[in-house]
């Protein structure tokens, strides 16, 4: 489904603050398989998933999608296949448009944008079923701004304007980081109801290890731009937070110092 | 002061409003500032006015004029979007650029429209209507133009472009291209104005390569005043706020004319009006942290007098 060949990406090539931020990447994601994707800070995990939405381009190797090479498409144009979701609730919505224009904007994901009319009332009933499994009572407000949502009822909405428009590959860029405890589990189980019922192939950026290893089918551990680990099958239903943080330190190299890592 | 200079500042405000609606959807709907406007306004009179006088109908000219427009935000926006100039910096080199243009399309820095056909001496023809001949005119074309925007900010199209004013990095995750979303918003915004100016180079009888100084505040305190008046909660309040924000405008200027105030001195009113305007809700936020604060305290005193109470009582 998703292929990356020795993909490099440096920032600020030749100055005094180059830094490599992805070092001959490869990997391969069967269709189907949700992978997640953990590492310290400045491992180049968002990095990753920003080369494969087109946020920037690369300075070596291909990213294929669906036996289609897409290093070169501008970012909208990806955004045809592919789902997103950021860390900040913020950054997902319009605030200042309705849920049912932000669903709207949503649903012609990859469909040119015509002078044609918004929203139709076939679509206005899909959005309301839509919202309804979501179970936050959103369904009753349409035609309310989405910047009067809390926080997580905006990245609930986001994570459902991802995916309302299926896509080939949806990326996760620790999408519930920014939520309180309660509020982030509750977007996590709607995240994966959504990605079962469509079985969409995902990549998801996470700073828990816990939910690293519970989630998904496949975890893939970065560290300075390389991918260090890769866990998947039986071997992965066996490994515990503790010996991921061992194995973290002994592939390094180095202890983890990332305290965020470690509490979570 | 006199009914006709109450309708006359309705006039006015209506035949400005177009150029307000304009500003509304580069500064407000694209959240871009652009400065184009200034030369816009008088691009459209320019040639709606040099188009009069060729011998050509001025309904046409409006139209012509609307299309002018549309060609000077598209250069503004493809000097930001193709060369990557600042947006404010786009604006303003199409502005200087648009004073030169316009100095060729009309020949001289004044062409007066006193004798030849337009579309306000055409409805002041028309008996019993004459004197309210210019507001009716401004009312029909103010609705014309308020509902095709409103339809428009409603259409797949519309509503891009209010996303990429709103969350520019949401609309191209889903999908959407936003240089030509931008390209979009400041041709649509600087056709309405060039429009305005179209209108309200026949509405005086003349066109003047100032005409359009000052333009760009203008509106911005037009539609700063509408917002404060009519609010901007949903779609077609903030598009009606800008036209009632034109109309009070444009009363308030001919109040202080009225009141002695030489017309030179407009442009700097019209500053401190945006000023006064913009520093506003920093003044009522500061105003209503006092309220809140003291209200909470007089809360807590409340509270404590019951703690004291039932602790009495216990």
């Amino acid at each position: 489904m998703l292929k990356l060949v020795n993909v490099n990406k440096i920032f600020h090539p030749g100055g005094v603050n180059e830094k490599v931020a992805l070092k001959e990447v490869t990997l391969q994601v069967q269709p189907g398989e949700v992978v997640t994707i953990i590492g310290s800070n400045g491992a180049g995990k968002s990095t990753l998933l920003n080369v494969v939405a087109g946020v920037y381009g690369v300075e070596g190797g291909k990213v294929i999608l669906d036996n289609q090479e897409i290093s070169h498409y501008p970012e909208h144009f990806r955004a045809a296949w592919i789902g997103r979701v950021f860390q900040d609730p913020l950054q997902g919505t319009a605030a200042s448009m309705t849920l049912e224009e932000n669903l709207t904007l949503a649903l012609r994901r990859g469909h040119p944008r015509r002078l044609r009319w918004g929203i139709t009332s076939a679509e206005r009933r899909l959005f309301k079923q839509n919202l309804a499994l979501l179970g936050l009572g959103l369904e009753e407000r349409l035609a309310a701004r989405v910047g009067l949502l809390s926080g997580g009822q905006r990245q609930a909405l986001t994570v459902l304007m991802a995916t309302i428009a299926t896509p080939k590959l949806l990326l996760l860029d620790e999408h519930t980081a920014a939520l309180d405890p309660r509020t982030a589990a509750t977007v996590m189980d709607l995240t994966e109801k959504i990605i079962a019922q469509h079985r969409l192939t995902t990549l998801m950026v996470t700073h828990n290890l816990e939910q690293a290893l519970r989630a998904g089918s496949r975890t893939i551990m970065m560290h300075e731009g390389k991918i260090i680990l890769d866990l998947h099958g039986s071997e992965r239903e066996r490994t515990t937070v503790a010996q991921l943080l061992n194995m973290f330190e002994r592939a390094s190299g180095n202890s983890l110092v990332n305290d965020r890592v470690l509490l979570s | 002061m006199s009914l006709g200079i109450w309708l006359g500042s309705l006039e006015q405000g209506l035949l400005w409003g177009a150029m307000v609606l304009g500003v509304y959807i580069t500064f407000r709907v694209l959240d871009y500032p652009d400065l184009t406007v200034d030369g816009a306004f008088t691009l459209g009179a320019a040639v709606a006015a040099h188009y009069i006088l060729l011998g050509g109908n001025p309904w046409v000219a409006v139209v012509i004029a609307l299309f002018s427009g549309a060609a000077a935000g598209l250069i503004t926006g493809l000097l930001h979007t193709g060369l990557k100039v600042a947006p404010l910096l786009s604006g303003i080199l199409t502005m200087i650029a648009l004073y030169s243009i316009n100095l060729r399309i009309m020949g001289q820095a004044n062409l007066s429209l006193l004798r030849v056909k337009t579309i306000f001496n055409q409805v002041l023809n028309i008996p019993q209507l004459d004197t309210f001949g210019p507001v009716i005119l401004g009312l029909l074309v103010t609705l014309v133009v308020v509902s095709l925007l409103y339809l428009f900010l409603q259409t797949e199209l519309g509503m891009s472009v209010r996303a990429t004013g709103n969350n520019e990095q949401m609309i191209r995750s889903l999908g959407v291209n936003t240089s030509t979303m931008k390209l979009v918003g400041l041709a649509t915004g600087n056709a309405l104005v060039a429009l305005s100016g179209g209108l309200v180079a026949q509405y005086q009888g003349f066109a003047d390569i100032g005409m359009g100084i000052g333009m760009i505040v203008a509106g911005l305190a037009s539609v700063i005043i509408g917002e404060a008046l009519v609010g901007n909660q949903t779609l077609i309040r903030a598009i009606i706020a800008a036209i009632v924000g034109s109309i009070v405008y444009r009363a308030v200027i001919s109040l202080v004319l009225q009141l002695g105030l030489p017309a030179t001195d407009l442009k700097l009113l019209t500053s401190l009006i945006v000023v006064v305007a913009l520093s506003f809700p920093l003044v009522r936020q500061r105003l209503g942290l006092r309220s809140l604060r003291l209200r909470s305290e007089q809360n807590a005193e409340a509270s404590q007098r019951e703690q004291n109470l039932s602790s009495r009582r216990g």
